[in-house]
């Protein structure tokens, strides 16, 4: 073995109780480090799944329309105009199929579908709701939200004029599967569908109001023979879509709209918490490095004379030097390893502790191996940087007098 | 081996900024190779700063210290830590031997400390010194768990391991008591002997002086006396 290793781990071998406190200490940071981490990640995606699993991260839209005056400027006369906005029609996306076909060519888009978005009335005997309708293409609608997952009873289909409904509609409107109910567009048109499936989607607004139908249904209650009113994408890194949003408006002309757009208090929520994790895994960091360096200089006060002696027989002060910048290392990297070992399982713990009704768990407390490993290089790193210090103090001892005042 | 061992050349050394205190006011010494030489003197004489400067652990204010032919004063940190590793010996009064470390590993340190890395060598050397100065069973004691004579002995094995041409000696018997003391005194006699090993001991019992080869007595920083023992005893 190395002459430092050998000395370093004598000296932390010999100080047993020295070590085993610094020892305890770095383990419960780094535990705290990794279950923090691990908790705030598993938290946060489970967050965005949930926000995610009913939504499309980029919608796409027909511009508004906007009310031009009829009163044009007369040279010599004042005249003063009131514009009002005029009353949204619902409009299909011009050339629709071009421009979908152009979306999936954009980088970082995923899957896209196009929709027909409309608003109308579910009536049942004398029970009435306000509904959303939306005509989907069923394939390209499930690469974005997978509603045959989220199926309660029946199946997604909507072929002919079946719909699926939303889980808390179907029990407002006391239906279920294979019941007939009756649509009555804000257009005026009426219609009679079947229920083939109801879905839980796990957002209230979106299970009270959503009827799900073909886009041909769709087409013909809105009056939209081939139209789209709206265009949903997927994209790779859902925090990418907020730009993939803003490029695809400035290119397409259409309005659009990101999901980070529509949960900005969500983003902002979870990037406070971010900051707040950060700080505190700072601060732990701190404690840590602060820990090993003050253990370390009162054991080069303690073994000055040892170190003396070892300078006097001809040890070389780097040899010195080396001696106490790896008892840091040692000290992280231990330290480290027990740590990352509590972290899992205070996380294993924590899942298991907050399962939900059904017992599956609340939200995943994921450990990743790269989690582990950073915290591991972080300690042994800041071990060594604590000991920066203590050891060219080690170094710098002059051997006379440290045997002569030791 | 080169002779002479040691060549100390008009060394002063001085203490303090504003008040200069002079701890050594020229100092001339030769040390032969095979010598075993007594450094006596009272108290606050100048005997362990010239010890300390003979040991390359401090440096003259001015004059010269030539150890095993090379001149300390050319030399920088790294090369007087160099020069200390292979050329000298040290036995400290308190044996100074490290605690957390049993005491072929103390023998050990040396030129484990020198080298970086551990060898066979290096340990068949250091057992056979602990053979040699009586400690074979002892080996894997932890030197804390040694009698005063043993730990002494120890660090003699420890100051010999390098095969050093010049061991010097810190009142190496001066918290023994009698038989330890002459115990120990009579190893570095044989010591000196057998491998021809040159001795330089401090010492406060003029018994030990009498039975070195030569006695320097220091006062006040200078050089009063330096007999040669006419017939030391001839004892193992």
């Amino acid at each position: 073995m190395p002459f430092a290793w050998f000395v370093a781990l004598r000296y932390l071998r010999d100080a047993k109780g020295q070590t085993a406190l610094i020892l305890a200490a770095v383990s419960i940071g780094v535990a705290v480090v990794v279950f923090l981490s691990a908790l705030i990640t598993g938290l946060q995606t489970s967050l965005i799944d949930k926000t995610l699993g009913s939504q499309a991260h980029v919608t796409l839209h027909a511009p508004r329309e906007a009310p031009r005056s009829l009163v044009f400027a007369t040279p010599g006369k004042a005249t003063s105009t009131i514009v009002q906005p005029a009353s949204q029609r619902l409009r299909s996306i011009d050339r629709w199929p071009a421009v979908l076909a152009d979306m999936e060519r954009v980088a970082g888009v995923t899957a896209a579908s196009p929709m027909v978005v409309g608003f109308g009335f579910a009536l049942r005997s004398d029970a009435k709701e306000a509904i959303v309708v939306r005509g989907v293409d069923p394939e390209r609608l499930l690469a974005i939200v997978d509603v045959r997952a989220k199926i309660v009873a029946g199946r997604f289909d909507v072929a002919g004029g079946d719909v699926a409904v939303g889980s808390t509609l179907a029990r407002t409107l006391d239906v279920g599967v294979g019941d007939k109910i009756h649509i009555a567009t804000a257009e005026g048109v009426d219609d009679v569908v079947t229920i083939s499936g109801v879905f839980t989607l796990g957002n209230e607004a979106i299970d009270k109001t959503w009827v799900l139908t073909s886009l041909r249904h769709a087409q013909s209650l809105y009056a939209l023979p081939g139209g789209a009113t709206t265009l949903e994408l997927k994209v790779a890194d859902v925090f990418d879509a907020e730009r993939v949003a803003v490029e695809l408006q400035e290119s397409t002309g259409l309005d659009s709209e990101s999901w980070m757009h529509l949960n900005a208090s969500l983003l902002t929520g979870l990037s406070a918490q971010n900051q707040s994790k950060s700080l505190i895994q700072f601060f732990v960091v701190v404690a840590v490095a602060l820990g090993i360096a003050s253990v370390l200089a009162v054991s080069v006060v303690q073994k000055s004379r040892e170190i003396g002696i070892l300078r006097a027989v001809g040890t070389g002060s780097r040899r010195v030097l080396a001696v106490f910048l790896l008892q840091g290392g040692i000290l992280g990297f231990v330290g480290a390893l027990i740590g990352s070992a509590i972290g899992a399982l205070l996380a294993k713990g924590f899942e298991g502790m907050s399962r939900g009704a059904d017992g599956a768990p609340q939200f995943p407390v994921p450990i990743d191996l790269s989690l582990l490993a950073t915290a591991t290089a972080l300690a042994t790193g800041v071990g060594l940087l604590a000991a920066v210090l203590p050891a060219r103090r080690a170094s710098r001892i002059d051997p006379a007098q440290a045997i002569r005042n030791g | 081996m080169v002779d002479p061992v040691l060549i100390v050349e008009s060394v002063v050394k001085e203490y303090g900024e504003r008040v200069r205190t002079r701890a050594l006011g020229g100092v001339d010494l030769t040390l032969r190779s095979g010598e075993l030489a007594a450094l006596i003197g009272p108290s606050g004489s100048g005997k362990s700063t010239l010890l300390n400067i003979i040991g390359l652990l401090d440096r003259p204010t001015s004059g010269r210290i030539v150890v095993a032919g090379a001149d300390a004063g050319a030399l920088d940190d790294r090369g007087l830590t160099a020069l200390r590793a292979r050329a000298l010996g040290f036995v400290f009064q308190f044996h100074h031997l490290l605690p957390a470390f049993t005491a072929i590993e103390n023998v050990m340190l040396p030129a484990w400390g020198d080298e970086g890395f551990p060898s066979r060598a290096m340990r068949a050397d250091a057992e056979a010194l602990l053979a040699a100065v009586g400690l074979a069973d002892r080996m894997s004691y932890r030197t804390t768990d040694l009698s005063g004579g043993q730990q002494q002995r120890v660090a003699i094995a420890r100051a010999l391991a390098r095969r050093p041409p010049l061991v010097l000696a810190d009142e190496p018997t001066g918290n023994l008591d009698t038989e330890s003391a002459t115990e120990v005194f009579d190893l570095m006699r044989r010591v000196n002997r057998e491998d021809g090993t040159t001795f330089l001991v401090v010492t406060h019992d003029p018994r030990i002086a009498d039975r070195c080869d030569r006695v320097i007595e220091i006062v006040d920083g200078l050089i009063r006396s330096d007999r040669k023992n006419a017939a030391p005893p001839r004892q193992a």
